[in-house]
């Protein structure tokens, strides 16, 4: 027999664990493949009982999903010049033609501007203070830390209202830079906790020598400490950019048309008929999704940390 | 408090002309450093949640700003503890809640316990099943509406399927109260990997040498996973409760889009019935009343437990 520890599982009970999580993640998982493939189906293959795993793909979906629309009389159709494009041809199969691009573009450029916005200035802001929490004497700091932990339990509903009415008085309602604002305001908590922790592990000893080098405190700010920190800060970025791209109570009541993020706008998504364009939807869901998951696996090593900030250490 | 090394060494160190006009005291740098984010917490959560204490005791509407407002004390306080609509929201949000966290609990745990035997290939498979809560609540309620469609939906095939009741034969969103389940599910399916994190932390903090000692004692397996394992991470399961707990009392997202709080007033939780009466009723005051009574009630559970947790984690 070979030497392991006592404590190591057996290989059977391993082979067992693997195939009952492995079995899990398949069925946790066929929700989520099934909108992409969802979104390679046909409108009327989407809604076929029973449901076509087989189907001949197709990207009308995300034509949908980019175009606005219109269907005109047969006469008229067929006075057109042949189709130039592949989007082109495959919206004339169905007897529509494009009439423009649709709001969706838009939409999922302010998820882009705000998402990043918010991002860029958490960090920095959370970056800032966690310096400052976590090398210097500041005065009330347990306190201070708790108050700014605990701004992340408060119910967005809350305090919507005096939010939609300051902004209203200040002209930010529906603008990017009052959301991003916001979102910051949301995010500084789990930027300021998670950074403070990585920030804890740099050895206070670097900016030392660099001090004694006849650097001032900023430059071993930024030329010491910030590249230390620069794995931490890149995956409370990513958290941070997370929360504010699937962000959805505050962006449905807080904005209507200029700054409104994807997330209350895919719901809205409608055929030309009228109906619900599934497709279209999937297709929608599925880009704002890509994002995302490729981001939970760049990030999976920090995961743990970063889900249970502080909350798990005290 | 003594200074640290460093504020010491930043004295001793000759200062060079440029430094001291660049160079700020620690102290200073201290303030600047941390002066804006305590402003923006301030100004965009303390103050509006200020406001809406002070909004709470009139009878203000947000879409009429030039109609008077009257101060009507405790009345909007009164009215929605009196109310027995209130009650049955409580109720609605005290179901979702019990549900959601027994089975989150259940398959959170199981799953971590499963994944600490290390298994090949576990990296991959835990990064797969964290996915679902990495995605938008908002995306998630609006796919679940198409995987729940009674006539061309994914669930109903999927009963149809294993169990043979006819798929047109019911729906999980309409009326016939499988809404409630509906969404116990949809929130079961997205949380349940961040239960399982946190209890992946828990198990991953117990110490090899707690088990070597038991099996030198000749505990059994299952001895060992009833009095070292479950005890041992019982603080982290009880942290995943809270987070959970706090988290599904004010969900709003992914119900919003899965029901709307119908059919009836079925799936309708405290949050969305204050959203109607905030934004849709407009009923400013009243609602921020509302929203103070939620925030209380759930500082107000939240502490309570958080004194029980200590008292856990102190054994």
């Amino acid at each position: 027999m070979s030497a392991h520890s006592v404590t190591e599982p057996s290989t059977a009970s391993k082979w067992l664990a693997g195939i009952l999580v492995g079995l899990y993640a398949v069925i946790t998982l066929i929700p989520l493949l099934w909108i992409i493939s969802t979104s390679f189906k046909s409108g009327p293959d989407s809604i076929s009982y029973p449901p076509k795993v087989v189907f001949q793909p197709t990207l009308e979906g995300y034509v949908n999903l980019f175009t606005t629309q219109s269907r005109p009389s047969a006469a008229d159709l067929a006075k057109l010049p042949p189709p130039t494009t592949w989007y082109d041809k495959i919206t004339r199969e169905r007897g529509m033609i494009i009439s423009g691009p649709s709001r969706f573009g838009q939409r999922f450029l302010n998820s882009v501007i705000i998402g990043f916005g918010s991002t860029f200035l958490s960090i920095f802001l959370g970056t800032l203070a966690a310096y400052a929490f976590s090398r210097f004497r500041v005065p009330l700091k347990d306190d201070l830390l708790f108050f700014i932990l605990s701004t992340r339990m408060m119910p967005p509903i809350a305090v919507a209202i005096p939010i939609y009415l300051m902004f209203r008085q200040l002209g930010l309602s529906d603008t990017h830079l009052g959301m991003i604002l916001l979102y910051t305001a949301v995010n500084l908590s789990l930027s300021v906790w998670l950074l403070k922790g990585f920030i804890d592990e740099i050895p206070r000893e670097y900016e030392e020598a660099a001090l004694i080098d006849g650097y001032t405190r900023f430059q071993a700010f930024y030329k010491v400490v910030l590249p230390q920190a620069a794995t931490g800060i890149a995956s409370t970025a990513i958290f941070c950019l997370i929360f504010a791209w699937n962000e959805y109570a505050f962006a449905v009541l807080l904005t209507s048309g200029n700054a409104q993020t994807a997330p209350p706008f895919i719901p809205t998504i409608l055929s030309v008929g009228g109906g619900i364009d599934w497709p279209a939807v999937a297709a929608a869901a599925t880009l704002f999704l890509l994002p995302v998951v490729i981001f939970t696996v760049l990030l999976r090593k920090h995961l743990l940390r970063g889900i249970t900030f502080g909350a798990v250490r005290k | 408090m003594t200074d640290t090394p460093a504020d010491r060494l930043a004295r001793a160190t000759p200062q060079p002309v440029a430094k001291r006009i660049r160079g700020l005291s620690d102290r200073a740098i201290a303030w600047i450093f941390v002066a804006p984010t305590i402003f923006l917490l301030l100004s965009v959560n303390i103050f509006p949640l200020i406001w809406t204490i002070r909004l709470s005791f009139t009878n203000f509407a947000a879409n009429k700003p030039n109609a008077e407002v009257k101060w009507v004390g405790l009345r909007n306080y009164e009215r929605i503890l009196t109310d027995a609509d209130t009650w049955a929201n409580m109720q609605t949000t005290a179901h979702f809640l019990i549900w959601t966290i027994i089975f989150q609990v259940l398959i959170g745990f199981t799953l971590a316990w499963l994944i600490n035997r290390k298994f090949k290939g576990n990296d991959l498979v835990t990064t797969l099943i964290v996915i679902p809560m990495m995605l938008s609540p908002a995306v998630v309620g609006n796919f679940w509406t198409f995987l729940y469609q009674p006539q061309i939906g994914l669930v109903n095939y999927a009963v149809e399927f294993l169990t043979g009741i006819p798929a047109d034969s019911f729906s999980m969103l309409g009326p016939g109260g499988w809404a409630r389940w509906a969404i116990v599910i949809v929130d079961t399916w997205m949380w349940t990997p961040f239960v399982m994190l946190i209890c992946l932390a828990g198990l991953r903090s117990i110490p090899d040498y707690i088990y070597e000692a038991a099996e030198v004692d000749r505990a059994s397996k299952w001895r060992q996973f009833w009095t070292i394992t479950l005890p041992m991470a019982l603080p982290f399961l009880m942290l995943a409760v809270l987070f959970r707990g706090i988290e599904n009392f004010r969900m709003f997202d992914l119900v919003v889009l899965l029901t709307g709080g119908g059919p009836g007033d079925e799936t309708l939780l405290a949050s969305i019935d204050l959203k109607r009466e905030a934004f849709e009723k407009w009923r400013t005051g009243y609602s921020s009343a509302y929203a103070i009574v939620l925030f209380v009630t759930v500082f107000g559970l939240a502490s309570i437990y958080v004194k029980a947790l200590n008292k856990v984690k102190e054994r």
